[in-house]
C-alpha cells in the first residue's frame, strides 16, 4: 500500500506517494530523475549511492524512502550553486580525484558531511571518514589531495 | 584561451558532468516503454537439463517474453553458438549448465517485479553431473568433460589460429614456446631453482555492473546501448548470432563506470537482444552485483617454474608450465594463456626457454580479460622466483634485475627486436623512490653487528622490508583504429573515435593530440560519444592501446585537415606551399596571418562548410623493417614496496609503494599519474585482499562485503607514480600505452618485501597475515 511522504530534496519540498519497500535511492533516481547517486553493491558497503539525509551521509540503497519522511535530502545535483560549483567539485577536477566517475558523487557528498562535522579535518581524519567509499579506479591519493586542498583554502 | 599542448596537464573533458552528477551512464538512461529483463541462472556447477517448463511463468501478469533453449535452437534466425575464440557459448544453456550462474532462461516483463516472479516460476529439471573444479582435477585422465565437443569458427583471430582445444580433454588451448636448447641450458647452469606459484580467481568489481538496453525497429534494425569496451566486436558478434548485417546493428556506448577488461567481448548483449526480438519492444537488463561475479572473472593460475642460473646470477634456462583456469567457456582465455606464456621468461634475456601455457576448462564462471591480461599471472611467478634466486646466490635483487633485464635492441623470446625499452630506468626509479640504497646499508650494518640471521630493521615485533619487481607486456597486434576529425566553420573541432571513455581519460588525450597539431584550445574541441553508426571502426578499448593507436589515428586526421587548409590557401590566396606555416592556431603567411575560419569562409564562399579528414592506423605482425612483431609497442614497468610486518602475528602494513612506467611520452601528466597509481591500487587489492572463494563450485563471496576491495583505509601513506619517457618511434609524440603496466609488478614486489622483512616466502596469492604467520611458525619450529 502506497504511503504519502513529504521530503525536501535539494531544497525543494516534495510530496510523493511511494510503496513502503521503495528505497531512498530508487526514489531519487526513478521518481525525481536525480541519477548522480549510483547503485554499486546494493548492501551498504561501496558508498556509490551516498546521499546526505538531514546532513548525514547514508547509503541510499539501504534506506527506505518512507523512513526519509519529513527529512531533508541533498544529492550531488543540489550541491553546486546556480553559477558556481562547490569547492569540493572544483578540487576534485583540479587534482584529478576521479576517473570513471561512478563513485564521485558519493565521495564528494561524504567529504561535504565531513566538513560539516569537522571544519578542519586532519589527513588521518579524511582517510578514516572516507574509508567507507570505494573508488575502483584507484584515485584515493588524488581524492585525499583534493580534500586537503579544500581544507587548506577554507 | 590556452592552446592544447602535449606534456601538460589539462582539466579532463569528462569532468564537469561527472562531478555534477549529470553524466549519463547506461543505468541512468530512460527509454520510453522499456521492459525489464531478468536472467534465471543455474544453481549447479555441472548438470544436464532434462526439462524446462515455463507454463506457470508465462501466466504472470506483465510478462512479455521468455527465452529458453527452445527459442534459440529452433529459430532459423539465430545462430545459437558464439564466442570470441571458440563457439562454445550460447545465449542460454542448451544441453548442459556448466557453472553456477550459467544463464538458463530469461524473462522480459513490464516491471521488474513481474520478471522476478516469472523467474521463480520457471521449472527446470536437472540431472546433476560431477563437476571439475580446478585445473588439477580437470587434467586427470577420465575427468568429467566440461564440453563434449567445441565448435571452432572458420575464421577467427589470426594470432590464435594455431590454438585449438585438445579433443577428449578439458584442455581448451595449449601454447608452446621454445628457444635455444632447454636441456643444454640446465646442464650449463650452476644452480637450478624450481617453485610452484598460485593465484586465485578475482573479479574486476567495477562499481557499474554490466547493463544493456536493446531496441528493435520494425524494419529489423537493432539498437543496443551497451556497457562494452569494444562496441565493434559486439556489433560483429550480434550480427553473427542474429544473422543480420552489421549495417543493421547499432551499438551506443555511454561513459562506463569502469571496465578493467571485464567489459570486452559480448557479455549480456546477446541475451538482451534475444529478449527484445521476442518481446518486439525495448528491453533493459542491469546485472546485480552477484551476477557480475558469474559473468566474468580473472584467471586463477598454477605456475610451475624451473630456472637455471650461473653463480653470478646470469639467467641461462627457464622451463615453465602455466595452467590457467578459464572456467566454463573459452571467452578470450586462449589469448590470455598465450600472453602469459610469452612473458614467462619475464623482462629478461634467457637464451634457453621452454614454455607450455594452457587454458583449461572447469565448471566455474568464465575467466577472461583482466587488466594485466595473463602477465600479472606470469609475473607473479617470474618476479617472486627472481628474488628466491637472488637470496640463494646472495645477490642484491636490484642488481640481478639490472644484470639480466632487457635493454634497447635486445631480442625478445620470440627473437624479435625490442625497441623503446626503458626497463632499467623504471627499476632504478622505483628503487630510488623507496630508498633501496639505505636498505642495503642498514642490512649490512645489522648483520655485521649482531651476526643475526633475522631480517629486517627492528622495532619491537615489527620488521620492515623492501621489495622490487618489474615486467614487460605486449599490446594486441595486429589491430585497427580509425578516426575522423571535422573542422567546423568556427574553427572548432569534432573528433569521432570509437575509443570508449571508461575512466582512463582518453577523450582528453585525443583532444590534446588533435589540438596540439592544429593549435586549437581544448575548449573548442568536442570528442563525440561512441556510436557505431557515427564513429569509424576501432578494434577495442583494451590492451593499453588507445593512446598509441587511436591517438595516432587522430593525429593523422588532424594533419590531413592542415593539409586541406594549406591547399585552400594555395588555391584561394595564391601563396606557394613552402611559404605557408602553421603556428598557434593560425596560418602564417609571409605578410600576414589567417584564422582557420577565414580560410574556411574563403573556401566555401560564405560562412559555413566543414573540412573532414580521417586517420587510419593498422598494425601488423611484421614491423616496418619487415621483422616479426608480436606487439606494436612494448610496455615495461617496475614497482617497489616498503612494508612493515608484525613478526608475531604476520600482520602486514604497506608503508610506501612506488611505481614507474615507461609511458613513451606523457601526453597528460596528471592522467598518467592517475593511471599509474590507479593500476597500482588495483594491484594492491590483488596482492593483499582479493580472492573469489568457492565451495564445491558455489561462489561463497559474490558481494562486496565478503569479496574485499581495497579502500582508503588500506592505502599506504604514499604512492609514488613515476613516468619514464622513452619515446616510441610510432606512437603519437612518442607516447605508448600505460593502462595495465603499473598493476603487474605489485604482488611480487610486496611478496618480495615481506620476505625481506621476515624471511617468509609467500607463493600463493593473496598475501595474507595468516599465511605469513604460518610461515613464521614453520621457521620457528625449525630453529
Amino acid at each position: 500500500m502506497k504511503k504519502t511522504i513529504s521530503i525536501r530534496v535539494n531544497g525543494i519540498e516534495q510530496s510523493v506517494e511511494v510503496e513502503p519497500r521503495v528505497t531512498l535511492l530508487e526514489l531519487v533516481r526513478e521518481q525525481f530523475n536525480l541519477t548522480g547517486a549510483k547503485l554499486g553493491c546494493d548492501i551498504q558497503v561501496c558508498g556509490a549511492c551516498t546521499l546526505l539525509l538531514d546532513g548525514k551521509p547514508v547509503s541510499a540503497c539501504s534506506v527506505l524512502a518512507v523512513d526519509a519522511d519529513g527529512c531533508e535530502v541533498l544529492t550531488i545535483e543540489g550541491l553546486s550553486g546556480k553559477n558556481s560549483l562547490h569547492p569540493l567539485q572544483e578540487a576534485f577536477m583540479e587534482f584529478g580525484a576521479l576517473q570513471c566517475g561512478y563513485c564521485t558523487s558519493g565521495f564528494i557528498l561524504t567529504a561535504k558531511a565531513l566538513f560539516d562535522e569537522v571544519p578542519h579535518p586532519t589527513e588521518q581524519q579524511i582517510r578514516d571518514y572516507l574509508a567507507g567509499n570505494f573508488c575502483r579506479c584507484g584515485c584515493y591519493q588524488e581524492i585525499v589531495q583534493a580534500i586537503k586542498n579544500v581544507v587548506g583554502n577554507s | 584561451m590556452e592552446l592544447a599542448d602535449i606534456g601538460k596537464t589539462f582539466r579532463r573533458l569528462d569532468y564537469q558532468t561527472k562531478v555534477t552528477g549529470t553524466a549519463q551512464y547506461l543505468a541512468d538512461m530512460q527509454i520510453p516503454g522499456v521492459c525489464h529483463g531478468k536472467i534465471l541462472r543455474s544453481p549447479l556447477a555441472h548438470a544436464r537439463i532434462k526439462n524446462i517448463d515455463i507454463s506457470k511463468a508465462a501466466q504472470v501478469s506483465g510478462v512479455v517474453a521468455i527465452i529458453t533453449r527452445d527459442d534459440i535452437v529452433h529459430d532459423e534466425g539465430i545462430e545459437p553458438y558464439y564466442g570470441p575464440v571458440f563457439h562454445d557459448q550460447t545465449i542460454v544453456a542448451v544441453d548442459k549448465v556448466r557453472h553456477v550462474g550459467d544463464p538458463v532462461a530469461a524473462v522480459a516483463a513490464l516491471d521488474a517485479d513481474a520478471a522476478e516472479e516469472a523467474l521463480r516460476l520457471i521449472e527446470i529439471e536437472y540431472e546433476e553431473l560431477a563437476p571439475v573444479l580446478d585445473v588439477h582435477e580437470a587434467l586427470k585422465p577420465g575427468a568429467p568433460l566440461v564440453h563434449d565437443a567445441v565448435r571452432i569458427p572458420e575464421s577467427g583471430f589470426a594470432d590464435l589460429a594455431e590454438l585449438k582445444p585438445v579433443a577428449g580433454t578439458n584442455v581448451c588451448t595449449h601454447f608452446k614456446l621454445l628457444r635455444g636448447n632447454i636441456e643444454k641450458g640446465f646442464a650449463e647452469s650452476d644452480r637450478i631453482f624450481e617453485d610452484t606459484f598460485t593465484l586465485p580467481a578475482t573479479q574486476h568489481s567495477f562499481l557499474e555492473t554490466h547493463a544493456c538496453i536493446a531496441a528493435v525497429e520494425p524494419g529489423g534494425r537493432i539498437t543496443v546501448w551497451a556497457t562494452t569496451q569494444n562496441p565493434f566486436v559486439v556489433r560483429t558478434q550480434l550480427s553473427n548470432i542474429f544473422k543480420i548485417p552489421i549495417s543493421k546493428v547499432r551499438i551506443i556506448v555511454p561513459y562506463l563506470g569502469g571496465g578493467y577488461g571485464g567489459k570486452v567481448y559480448p557479455k549480456i548483449e546477446p541475451i538482451t537482444v534475444a529478449l527484445a526480438l521476442k518481446a518486439k519492444r525495448a528491453v533493459r537488463v542491469v546485472l546485480s552485483r552477484e551476477e557480475v561475479f558469474y559473468t566474468i572473472t580473472k584467471h586463477a593460475a598454477v605456475i610451475r617454474m624451473k630456472t637455471g642460473v650461473k653463480k653470478d646470477g646470469t639467467l641461462v634456462a627457464r622451463e615453465c608450465e602455466i595452467y590457467l583456469d578459464t572456467g566454463a567457456y573459452a571467452e578470450i582465455g586462449p589469448r590470455v594463456a598465450k600472453k602469459s606464456g610469452y612473458t614467462a621468461a619475464g623482462p629478461y634475456r634467457i637464451p634457453n626457454v621452454k614454455i607450455d601455457s594452457y587454458s583449461i576448462y572447469t565448471n566455474k564462471p568464465p575467466a577472461g580479460a583482466f587488466r594485466g591480461f595473463g602477465v600479472s599471472q606470469s609475473a607473479w611467478a617470474v618476479e617472486s622466483q627472481m628474488d628466491i634466486v637472488a637470496a640463494a646466490l646472495k645477490i642484491d635483487p636490484l642488481e640481478i634485475r639490472l644484470k639480466n633485464g632487457y635493454e634497447e635492441g635486445d631480442k625478445f623470446v620470440t627473437e624479435e627486436t625490442l625497441r623503446s625499452i626503458g626497463l632499467k630506468e623504471c627499476v632504478g626509479a622505483v628503487a630510488k623512490s623507496i630508498g633501496w640504497e639505505q636498505k642495503n646499508r642498514q642490512g649490512d650494518t645489522e648483520n655485521k653487528e649482531t651476526g643475526s640471521t633475522e631480517q629486517g630493521a627492528r622495532s619491537g615485533s615489527m620488521r620492515s622490508g623492501k621489495g622490487l619487481a618489474c615486467m614487460i607486456k605486449a599490446t594486441i597486434t595486429p589491430s585497427i583504429s580509425c578516426a575522423v576529425v571535422k573542422l567546423n566553420e568556427d574553427a572548432s573541432l569534432s573528433i569521432y573515435a570509437g575509443t570508449v571513455e571508461m575512466g582512463q581519460g582518453s577523450e582528453t588525450v585525443l583532444a590534446q593530440i588533435a589540438g596540439k597539431e592544429l593549435g586549437i584550445p581544448l575548449q573548442k574541441i568536442q570528442v563525440l560519444g561512441v556510436d557505431t553508426d557515427v564513429v569509424p571502426y576501432d578494434l577495442t578499448t583494451s590492451s593499453s592501446r588507445s593512446t598509441f593507436h587511436m591517438g595516432k589515428a587522430v593525429q593523422l586526421a588532424a594533419q590531413d585537415i592542415m593539409w586541406q587548409l594549406k591547399q585552400t590557401v594555395v588555391k584561394e590566396y595564391g601563396i606557394p606551399e613552402d611559404q605557408i606555416k602553421f603556428a598557434d592556431g593560425k596560418i602564417r603567411l609571409p605578410e600576414t596571418a589567417l584564422d582557420y575560419s577565414e580560410v574556411m569562409a574563403k573556401r566555401f564562399g560564405m560562412r559555413g562548410g566543414t573540412l573532414v579528414a580521417d586517420g587510419q592506423v593498422k598494425t601488423s605482425v611484421k614491423d616496418e623493417y619487415g621483422e616479426k612483431s608480436t606487439s606494436a609497442f612494448w610496455f615495461v614497468a617496475a614497482g617497489a614496496a616498503e612494508v612493515e610486518v608484525d613478526s608475531e602475528t604476520g600482520k602486514i602494513k604497506l608503508l610506501k609503494y612506488a611505481t614507474a612506467v615507461d609511458v613513451g611520452k606523457a601526453i597528460n601528466p596528471l592522467g598518467c599519474r592517475q593511471q599509474l597509481s590507479g593500476a597500482a591500487i588495483t594491484g594492491i587489492g590483488q596482492a593483499m585482499f582479493e580472492e573469489i572463494a568457492y565451495d564445491n563450485g558455489q561462489l561463497i563471496n559474490p558481494n562486496l562485503v565478503d569479496y574485499v576491495l581495497p579502500s582508503l583505509g588500506d592505502m599506504p601513506p604514499v604512492i609514488d607514480p613515476i613516468s619514464i619517457e622513452t619515446p616510441d618511434r610510432n606512437g603519437p609524440f612518442g607516447a605508448k600505452g600505460i593502462g595495465e603496466s603499473a598493476l603487474i609488478p605489485v604482488a611480487p614486489a610486496i611478496a618480495n618485501a615481506v620476505f625481506d622483512a621476515v624471511g617468509v616466502r609467500i607463493k600463493d596469492l593473496p598475501i595474507k597475515a595468516e599465511k605469513i604467520y604460518l610461515g613464521l611458525e614453520a621457521t620457528r619450529a625449525k630453529t
